[in-house]
C-alpha cells in the first residue's frame, strides 16, 4: 500500500482532456494475396487492437521484440501508414481520417526520429538545408530568420554552427542522429515519435543522445513515444512503458511498477532475460521455448499461450482484454481477471 | 601556456570554419578524375567532338559538294583519303560525319532518358494499380518492332534523316529506361529520408524533385553514357541495312555502307578504315567514361 502511495505521487496526475494522444483499438492488417487470381487469402495482423494514452509532457516507451508491431504503431501515429481501423486522437481530434493539405499542416505537431541516421538524412542535402527544410516547406519565416533558426537548432542539439555547410556523410552516427533531432524539433512539435532512435548507435553515444532527448523534453515541453527493443534504454527515458507481443499490448504501466512488479508472464520473461549489471542481484531466468508465432496466423485466444509457462485452458479460447490491475497498471492476462 | 592553448583552439576553429562540406557529387567527380581510363576516355571523346565540330579547320573540302572531276580517286595530296564514286572527299566525310553520328547518339539517349524518367518515375512513385497498368504497356512496348517502324516511316515520308532516326529511337527505346527508373523510384520511395520528407509536410512535387530525383542522378548519368555508346553504332547498323541516313548525308555509317562490298573492303582500306576507327574509338571512350562514372558514384561496386 505504501508503495502504491509513493507511485501515485510520482506519476503525472491524470485529468480528462489532458491526453495528448489517445490510441483506441488501433489495427493494421496487411492483406496477403494468393493463388492465380491474387485473391485475398488472409491478413498479416501487424497491429491487432492496440490502445494506449499519452499525457502531455509524458514519455511512453513501447518495447517488444522484432515484428511485434511497435514500429508499425509508430508509423500509424505519424500518419505515414494508414490504419486499418481504430482511432488516433491527437489533442482530442481523430487524425486517422484527415488527408491532403489539412494533414500536411497538422504534421507540424508530430515529428519522427528514425532508427538509422545513415538513411534518414538525404545524402545530397547539406546539414543547413536539411534542418531548414521543415521550416521552408511550412513557410516559417524569411530566409534570414530561417538561417538564424538553423544556427539555434544546431546549438540546441550540441553541434557547431559551421556544420551548416557540410554533408551528412561527413558526420558520425551520433552526430547524424543529432541532426535528425534538430530537424524534428524545427517545427516545434508537441509529440516526437522516436522509432529505435538510439539502437543504431554505440552504447556510449546512446547515453548522450538519450540525455539530449531528456533535456529537450523539458526545454520544449515535448512528449515522446519511444519505441525500442532495449529494456534498459526504455527504463532510462520513459515515464510509462507498454509491452507489445505479436501486435497486441500485453501490459502497460508506469515505469516503476512495471520493472518492479511485472504482471504479464511475457514481461516477466523479458525482464528476466535482460542483462543485470549487479551480479549478486541475479534472478532466476525464465526461458521461453518455441518461436514467436506468425502474425499471419496468430494463435487462438491469448497470442502468448503457445509459449506461456503459466498457460491455462481459458487462454487457448478467449483473448484477454487489457484490464486495469490498479490505477497505474494495465495487463492483458487471464491470471488477473 | 594557457594562452597558447587558447590561441591554438582559435586557429583550429578558424581552420574548421573554412571547411565547406563536399557533396556526394563533388566526391564522385573527384573519384572520376582519379580513374585513368575514364580520364583518357573523356579526353579522346573531347578530341573527337572537337574535330567534328571544327571540321572546317582541318579540310577545305565540303562533305556535300562532290568533286565530280575526281570520282573514285585514291589518296593524293588533293584528297588525302581519296574520293568515293560520287566524288565526295573521304577526309571531309570522316571529319563531318561525326556530327550526324554523335547527334543521333546523344539526342536519342537524352530523349530516351527523359521519356523513361517521366514514365518510370510516375509509375514507381504512384505504385499500386497505376504502376501495374503502366508497366503492362511497357511490356508491350518492349516488344515493339523497331526496324519495322523505321521502314514504315521511311515509306510514308519517302526520305530519312537523322531527326527521324532520333525520334524513332526515342519512341521505341524508352521502355527499358522506364523500367529501370521505376525500380529506383520504388526503392527510394521507401527510404527513411523520403518518409521523413512526408512527415515534415513536404508536397509530392518537392519529394520527387528534391528528394528522389537527385538521388537517381548517378544512375541516370551512367545509363545515358552507356546508351550513347550503343547508339553510336546504331547509325552504322541501320545504314548497312540501307535504313540509315541517305548517302548524300555524311555519316560514318553511310561511309561504311558505301564501301561494304567485298572489292572495296579488300582494295580500298584507306577509305573504310578511318570511319571504323572513329566509330570504335568513340564507343570505347564513351564506355570507359560510363564505367568510370559507375565506379565513381558507387565505390562499393568496383570489382
Amino acid at each position: 500500500m505504501a508503495e502504491l502511495q509513493m507511485l501515485s505521487q510520482d506519476a503525472p496526475v491524470s485529468l480528462p482532456g489532458e491526453y495528448l494522444l489517445e490510441v483506441k483499438n488501433l489495427k493494421k492488417y496487411f492483406p496477403i494475396h494468393g493463388g492465380v487470381l491474387r485473391r485475398h487469402v488472409g491478413d498479416v495482423k501487424a497491429v491487432d487492437d492496440v490502445s494506449f494514452t499519452l499525457k502531455k509532457g509524458e514519455t511512453l516507451g513501447i518495447v517488444g521484440e522484432s515484428g511485434c508491431g511497435k514500429s508499425t504503431t509508430g508509423r500509424m501515429i505519424m500518419r505515414v501508414l494508414d490504419s486499418t481501423s481504430g482511432s488516433i486522437m491527437f489533442n482530442g481530434k481523430d487524425i486517422t481520417k484527415i488527408r491532403g493539405n489539412h494533414l500536411r499542416t497538422l504534421r507540424q505537431q508530430f515529428q519522427m526520429v528514425f532508427q538509422d541516421p545513415y538513411s534518414s538524412l538525404n545524402p545530397r542535402m547539406n546539414v543547413g538545408t536539411l534542418i531548414a527544410e521543415p521550416l521552408v516547406v511550412n513557410h516559417k519565416g524569411s530566409r534570414a530568420e530561417i538561417r538564424d533558426e538553423v544556427a539555434r537548432l544546431l546549438e540546441v542539439v550540441g553541434l557547431s554552427p559551421d556544420a551548416r555547410l557540410r554533408f551528412p556523410h561527413e558526420f558520425s552516427g551520433g552526430q547524424r542522429q543529432r541532426i535528425a533531432i534538430a530537424r524534428a524539433l524545427a517545427l516545434r512539435p508537441s509529440l516526437i515519435v522516436a522509432d529505435e532512435a538510439v539502437s543504431a548507435l554505440d552504447v556510449s553515444i546512446q547515453a548522450q543522445v538519450l540525455n539530449l532527448l531528456a533535456d529537450l523534453r523539458k526545454e520544449f515541453g515535448l512528449s515522446y513515444v519511444f519505441i525500442s527493443h532495449n529494456l534498459a534504454v526504455v527504463k532510462h527515458i520513459s515515464d510509462r512503458v507498454g509491452v507489445m507481443y505479436l501486435g497486441r499490448m500485453a501490459e502497460i504501466a508506469d515505469k516503476k511498477s512495471l520493472y518492479a512488479n511485472p504482471l504479464h508472464p511475457y514481461t516477466q520473461a523479458l525482464l528476466s532475460a535482460a542483462p543485470e549489471p549487479k551480479r549478486h542481484q541475479s534472478r532466476e531466468r525464465i526461458v521461453l521455448t518455441g518461436d514467436v508465432p506468425s502474425p499471419a496466423k496468430p494463435p487462438s485466444g491469448c497470442a502468448f499461450h503457445t509459449r506461456c509457462p503459466k498457460v491455462m485452458d481459458v487462454c487457448r479460447v478467449e483473448r484477454p482484454e487489457l484490464i486495469a490491475y490498479n490505477d497505474q497498471h494495465q495487463v492483458a492476462c487471464h491470471l488477473y481477471s | 601556456m594557457a594562452s597558447d592553448v587558447a590561441k591554438m583552439k582559435g586557429e583550429i576553429t578558424k581552420a574548421h570554419k573554412a571547411v565547406r562540406g563536399r557533396s556526394p557529387l563533388q566526391l564522385a567527380m573527384g573519384r572520376f578524375m582519379r580513374n585513368p581510363l575514364a580520364v583518357a576516355g573523356s579526353i579522346i571523346l573531347l578530341i573527337i567532338i572537337f574535330i567534328t565540330v571544327f571540321a572546317p579547320l582541318f579540310t577545305h573540302w565540303s562533305p556535300t559538294n562532290p568533286d565530280i572531276m575526281n570520282t573514285d580517286a585514291g589518296p593524293s595530296a588533293l584528297h588525302w583519303l581519296g574520293t568515293d564514286s560520287n566524288g565526295y572527299d573521304n577526309m571531309a566525310r570522316v571529319l563531318y560525319g561525326g556530327r550526324v553520328d554523335l547527334t543521333i547518339a546523344f539526342a536519342a539517349s537524352i530523349m530516351v532518358m527523359v521519356l523513361g524518367t517521366i514514365y518510370g518515375g510516375i509509375s514507381g512513385f504512384l505504385g499500386g494499380w497505376v504502376d501495374n497498368l503502366l508497366m503492362r504497356f511497357v511490356d508491350i512496348m518492349l516488344n515493339f518492332p523497331f526496324i519495322s517502324l523505321v521502314l514504315v516511316l521511311e515509306a510514308i515520308f519517302n526520305t530519312s534523316n537523322e531527326w527521324m532516326l532520333i525520334l524513332v529511337v526515342g519512341l521505341t527505346a524508352w521502355p527499358g529506361a522506364a523500367r529501370m527508373i521505376r525500380g529506383v523510384f520504388l526503392q527510394l520511395r521507401e527510404q527513411d529520408y523520403v518518409i521523413g520528407a512526408v512527415t515534415i509536410g513536404a508536397s509530392r512535387m518537392r519529394i520527387i524533385f528534391r528528394h528522389i530525383l537527385p538521388n537517381t542522378l548517378s544512375l541516370l548519368t551512367v545509363l545515358v553514357s552507356m546508351s550513347v555508346a550503343g547508339y553510336v553504332g546504331l547509325d552504322a547498323g541501320l545504314s548497312f541495312l540501307g535504313l540509315g541516313v541517305p548517302p548524300s548525308v555524311a555519316s560514318w555509317g553511310a561511309m561504311l555502307n558505301t564501301y561494304s562490298d567485298y572489292i572495296s573492303l579488300s582494295t580500298k582500306p584507306y577509305a573504310w578504315i578511318p570511319p571504323v576507327v572513329m566509330i570504335v574509338l568513340t564507343i570505347l571512350s564513351i564506355n570507359f567514361i560510363g564505367d568510370g562514372l559507375r565506379d565513381a558514384f558507387d565505390p562499393q561496386s568496383r570489382s
